[in-house]
């Protein structure tokens, strides 16, 4: 198994955090991990994006120039990333902010509402986890289980009452893929 | 069991600097290596183990309390990025001149000047050939992923106390802001005073029952001894030349061409050897991993047995020098390089074989 995703949105989108959940969810199910982020100033307001490779076997190169899953959260990203995703590969917009739809048809091709999904969880900062869970809805190549035991390891003990909100959001996320 | 942790290279070297048992960091926060402070910083191990991490006024400071800490024989460091470490290295020519040990972290940006915050390789010249003035070598160790940025520490430290002459670790803004698994060393003790008089019988840490004072400095105005000086760093050189290169090598069995890339970048190259070899093109990768001393001799043999080298550099033909002067001619050896701090996808790696080798066209 070996999965080469790119995350790719404005930066406080949660684009990062986001592949570094993937990241960790990865480690708790003992795979290769890298996680390679765009980083800079465009963490704040520019274009952010963050390439995460999850593979049983060693993994060579970190920076890539094709993907297996693209998740493109804004215009940019779309027009930067649609041509990259390889044939037979998938790709999840958000729609909201997106005028020009993707066009490819060798792709599997998932518009996910996160914004709106987010908005009705009336937590904005869940918006993420409802496009991880959108993600692993499409290629579950880690379980939510997973995700929970990363974010439990990871998170400080003071933020642990918010995991069941995250699950929540993963959820409602792989529930707005189950729809289609 | 160890624990397998998931961080940046940079903070790798934060932990790992800890584990080790460093005395002392003394930096100054640049990007892509600004972790590097802020980790020592959260992980408080002026609390634990007594190691002081000090945020110096500027890179001209930090490297002077480097040479500071060095002198009295105790294991420092310090940390930068390209105009950072140019801004050290007079003070690493004195380290190399005073024969003192001591760890130096370059994260690499695109340069000149102030460049660009993005990864490079730009200062393999000034980290492999001197950097500062005077004849003198670093020892100089090229990490490809977050675990060696961890286990460098510990071998760069053990080197440059070996062989008393500072050493360095160059990475790439790739290897310090990426995450991987790593497996961090176990704690180990910070020497005590007396550890230190008894393995650094030269280090100016007080005079105590010895006959004699130490005194650490690079000026010795008699050209004589000067010369005498000079000569036993360029002895000490050779003896590391002749025991310390260390390089891996990928598929080089059977190549008929060799791809020759360090640090990050040598991954890269890897995965556009991997999916040359699906095509049956019989290419092999060779990583120093230490650039100085350079794997020359080994780089040499292969010259015998490839048609053609490559070399892929994120700058525009550095250590290309040093595979030329290995191979002496024997076989073309031609370069490829991104900069500014663009970074070369496989399919560019292999589109470069084949523009510059014939047999590599597909």
């Amino acid at each position: 198994m070996k999965e080469e995703i790119v995350i790719a949105g404005f930066g406080g989108q949660g684009v990062l955090s986001m592949g570094k959940i993937l990241a960790y969810a990865g480690l708790m199910d003992n795979l290769e991990v890298t996680w390679m982020p765009s980083y800079g100033p465009e963490q704040r307001g520019g274009t952010a994006n963050v390439t995460v490779i999850l593979s049983d076997a060693p993994i060579s190169s970190p920076v890539l120039d094709s993907y297996d899953t693209a998740v493109v959260l804004n215009q940019q990203s779309l027009d930067k990333f649609e041509a990259k995703v390889k044939p037979g590969g998938t790709l999840i917009y958000d729609p909201s902010g997106i005028h020009r739809l993707p066009g490819r048809t060798d792709i599997t091709v998932v518009s996910v509402d996160a914004m709106t999904a987010a908005i009705e969880l009336q937590n904005s900062k869940t918006y993420n986890m409802i496009l991880l869970g959108a993600l692993l809805a499409c290629r579950p190549v880690v379980g939510i289980d997973a995700v929970l035991r990363g974010l439990k390891k990871t998170l400080p003990e003071r933020h642990h009452h918010l995991i069941p909100l995250n699950e929540q959001a993963l959820r409602k996320g792989m529930g707005l893929v189950g729809d289609k | 069991m160890e624990e397998v942790k998931l961080m940046k290279g940079n903070e790798a070297i934060a932990h790992a600097a800890i584990r080790y048992g460093a005395d002392g960091y003394f930096g100054y926060p640049i990007t892509p290596q600004s972790e590097v402070l802020e980790t020592l910083a959260e992980l408080r191990p002026w609390e634990t183990t007594g190691m002081v991490v000090l945020q110096a006024e500027s890179e001209v400071a930090a490297i002077n309390m480097v040479y500071g800490g060095a002198a009295t024989g105790r294991a420092v460091m310090t940390s930068s990025s390209s105009p950072g470490v140019s801004l050290k290295q007079e003070g690493i020519s004195y380290l190399a001149a005073s024969e003192l040990p001591a760890l130096i972290l370059n994260v690499m940006r695109g340069g000149p000047g102030l460049g660009t915050i993005q990864p490079s390789q730009a200062d393999y010249f000034q980290a492999t050939k001197g950097g500062g003035h005077g004849d003198y070598h670093l020892i100089v160790l090229a990490p490809a992923s977050v675990q060696e940025m961890a286990d460098f520490v510990a071998l760069g430290f053990d080197l440059s106390f070996k062989y008393r002459t500072p050493a360095m670790i160059l990475a790439d803004g790739i290897v310090g802001q990426m995450m991987e698994k790593v497996i961090l060393p176990e704690q180990r003790p910070r020497r005590t005073d007396e550890e230190v008089r008894a393995q650094c019988p030269w280090a100016a840490c007080g005079r105590g029952n010895r006959d004699h004072k130490n005194v650490v400095t690079s000026l010795e105005l008699d050209s004589a001894k000067m010369e005498v000086n000079n000569e036993r760093f360029q002895a000490t050189y050779r003896r590391i030349e002749e025991n310390e290169v260390r390089y891996q090598e990928y598929f080089t069995d059977d190549a008929d061409y060799l791809v020759v890339a360090f640090g990050s970048i040598a991954r890269i190259c890897l995965k556009a050897i991997e999916d040359a070899r699906a095509k049956g093109l019989k290419i092999g990768l060779l990583r120093p991993i230490t650039l100085w001393p350079f794997p020359t001799t080994r780089i040499a043999e292969l010259s015998k047995q490839v048609k053609g080298m490559l070399t892929v550099e994120l700058n525009a033909g550095q250590m290309v020098e040093d595979v030329r002067l290995a191979v002496e001619g024997a076989v073309p050896v031609r370069h490829f390089g991104r900069m500014g701090g663009m970074i070369p996808n496989p399919v560019e790696i292999l589109d470069a074989l084949a523009s510059n080798f014939d047999e590599l066209k597909l």
